[in-house]
């Protein structure tokens, strides 16, 4: 094989895509900066607290788990435990044919992109429909998300408008004024068809067992206040201890991932409606999903479950951004997705150790992460794994004779002093098909090989 | 389901078992995430106002001046929450079709929601609605325009404030601004499936 597995991608994404891709995460990245530093003294601080909060919580989930299955069911919840993707979709399945439900309405979960819920509904004869505009359009073109919060980076207008007249909701119009307000049309009647509405949770106070969902369309919103009935899927990491660390996190959470101070909706929801309130649910399920985060958390890499999917590791990403999210084969794209996807392959780890090591680990994810994940160290680590393992790594070129060398002063100083030679050497013309692709788009720099010892003899002196 | 249950608590005690220590929770002052320079000194109505403004959204101190506002736009016809009209209906007069039932079944009849607030956030240009205080979730939703009647005295200075006082009610939501998306080419576009215009009233 000639690349890694990412390479591959990248190297056959259209260059229109690529441009769009890079252009709107940087332009994220820049945004989210300037903010969190013109607003707050000290950001970084506000990071590393919340980083210390969610370790706390998932290294006590034995704690917050039963605690906050007794707030919930006080509130009038009905709670259940899903150990599996199949297991998570069976119980949503079930919730639906006691309730004798055949039509759902989905705010953007990504745990539902995980155990693939809409076409898992869809084969049981029962309606799925993505509300979140991304979404929507993931949905009705079979496509998958490319970003964790902006599902269709992907994707231009003209493709939109093209598959929208396809779907006979208009003919074709590419303004996105106009794809936006037939959406709206569309999808409101849908909301208020529906029986049940489903969303994820962006967290989960023990404390008070109040579920928080932010979105900025309003439709997580318009599932609650149309639907009767509320599943809410939640992967168990979500807890946060108190009420009051929400506030850190919500600070956090939308700056990082789309330059805002909050989200337009942040709700925070503790059990089905009140009595007295015409609108929303009267019955209200909650689903714990595990679907091998508890693998996860008896690694050595339990630190990314402190995540909370605000993207800002994707918008920073230099591989992502040249790469766009598909590239990763994984639901979750970019450096959170180099750590968590080949994880939660569990014994299919194998098949996603390629991830981690599409990555310079430069350090920049773990410098916008609003947990302040080390995201550099678990990589390594992975890779560690992998090598552990004997997982066969295409495209990398041997390392044997550069390690034979690093180790034998003799050979390194005769290396350095042969490296001259290499001013000479036509590089492209080498027949090693790494470096070629690698001199396709680069040069080498004059040797100067040496140079940095004489500096130091001199020094010493 | 059960089984789950057990195999899942299960799982996680076998993964924190050889943690020799666990991360502590850490002790905070919760003002760290408040914007104090941003609110010292100011008047928080002042300040929620020109917070809603940087969002989009628009804030108001006088109930004709919103009737005002809906009739340019060519809003109408609407609901408002039957306890707010009586007080409302004399700023609005003749021209306004103002319904105080809320009827789903024709909910594109509704150019406009009045509903309660139960306070705003200062800081954020954030109003706060709760089951309690909405008449109809979906009024305050499903129009175009939605407004909420914010009492002065209603006003938090900031997030951290809002979360302490989340109380008792079962569902709490923060409004900050009109309903968007940027999901087309990083295009905003306002009013998604929420409202397009998001005012407050505030007396």
């Amino acid at each position: 094989m000639r690349f890694q597995p990412i390479d591959q991608y990248s190297a056959g994404l259209k260059a229109d895509t690529r441009a769009s891709v890079y252009q709107s995460t940087k332009s994220t990245h820049e945004k989210r900066t300037k903010l969190l530093f013109d607003q707050f003294a000290a950001p970084d601080r506000l990071r590393e607290l919340a980083g210390e909060i969610k370790q706390h919580a998932i290294e006590n989930l034995d704690t917050y788990l039963p605690q906050v299955e007794a707030r919930l069911k006080a509130n009038g919840a009905q709670v259940h435990w899903a150990g599996t993707a199949e297991s998570a979709c069976a119980a949503v399945l079930k919730i639906m044919r006691d309730r004798g439900a055949t039509k759902m309405v989905k705010a953007k979960t990504m745990v539902s992109e995980e155990i693939e819920l809409a076409h898992y509904l869809e084969k049981h004869g029962l309606e799925a429909l993505e509300t979140d505009l991304g979404e929507f359009i993931v949905q009705i073109d079979d496509d998958h998300p490319s970003h964790i919060v902006r599902p269709i980076i992907h994707k231009n207008r003209r493709e939109i408008a093209t598959s929208f007249e396809r779907e006979g909701l208009g003919a074709y119009n590419d303004d996105p004024g106009t794809i936006t307000r037939r959406a709206r049309h569309f999808l409101r009647h849908k909301y208020l068809e529906a029986d049940v509405g489903l969303t994820g949770a962006n967290f989960v106070s023990a404390e008070s067992g109040r579920i928080v969902l932010v979105t900025n369309e309003g439709n997580s919103r318009f599932c609650l206040a149309a639907t009767k009935c509320h599943i809410a899927l939640v992967g168990i990491e979500k807890i946060v201890p108190r009420d009051r660390d929400l506030s850190i996190l919500l600070n956090l959470l939308g700056r990082s991932g789309t330059a805002q101070d909050l989200t337009v909706y942040t709700e925070f929801i503790s059990g089905p409606k009140s009595p007295a309130q015409p609108d929303g649910p009267e019955e209200m399920h909650v689903i714990f999903v595990d679907n091998g985060r508890t693998e996860v958390l008896a690694s050595d890499c339990r630190e990314i479950l402190r995540c909370i999917r605000c993207g800002a590791c994707l918008n920073v990403c230099p591989v992502y951004r040249q790469a766009s999210g598909h590239a990763y084969r994984s639901v979750y794209p970019g450096p959170v997705g180099a750590v968590l996807s080949p994880l939660l392959m569990k014994d299919k780890f194998p098949q996603k150790a390629d991830l981690p090591k599409a990555s310079s680990l430069c350090g920049a994810c773990n410098e916008v992460c609003p947990v302040n994940i080390p995201i550099p160290d678990l990589l390594l680590r992975l890779r560690n794994r992998a090598k552990e393992e004997n997982v066969p790594s295409p495209g990398t070129p041997p390392m044997g004779a550069w390690a034979l060398m690093a180790s034998q002063p003799t050979a390194w100083k005769a290396a350095l002093a042969g490296g001259k030679l290499l001013n000479y050497v036509p590089t492209k013309l080498i027949p090693v098909p790494a470096l070629q692709a690698w001199a396709d788009k680069r040069a080498l720099p004059a040797w100067r090989g040496g140079e940095f010892r004489k500096w130091m003899r001199q020094r010493a002196q | 389901m059960t089984d789950d249950r057990e195999a899942i608590f299960s799982r996680v005690r076998g993964a924190l078992a050889p943690l020799r220590e666990r991360a502590p929770l850490p002790q905070y002052d919760a003002d760290m995430a408040v914007l104090r320079k941003m609110i010292a000194g100011r008047d928080l109505a002042e300040l929620l106002a020109e917070r809603m403004k940087r969002v989009s959204a628009h804030a108001y101190t006088s109930a004709a001046a919103v009737a005002d506002f809906l009739k340019a736009g060519g809003w109408t016809r609407g609901y408002c929450d039957p306890a707010l009209w009586p007080q409302l209906a004399p700023h609005f007069g003749a021209g306004f079709t103002v319904e105080t039932d809320f009827d789903r079944k024709r909910v594109d009849d509704y150019a406009f929601g009045i509903t309660r607030a139960a306070g705003a956030v200062a800081e954020s240009g954030t109003i706060v609605l709760n089951d309690a205080a909405t008449s109809r979730r979906l009024a305050a939703l499903a129009p175009w325009v939605h407004i909420a009647v914010v009492e002065r005295a209603a006003i938090f200075s900031d997030l951290t404030q809002a979360v302490a006082a989340l109380g008792q009610d079962r569902n709490v939501i923060w409004v900050t601004g009109p309903s968007k998306t940027a999901d087309v080419e990083g295009i905003l576009i306002e009013g998604v499936h929420g409202p397009g215009v998001q005012i407050a009233l505030i007396v």
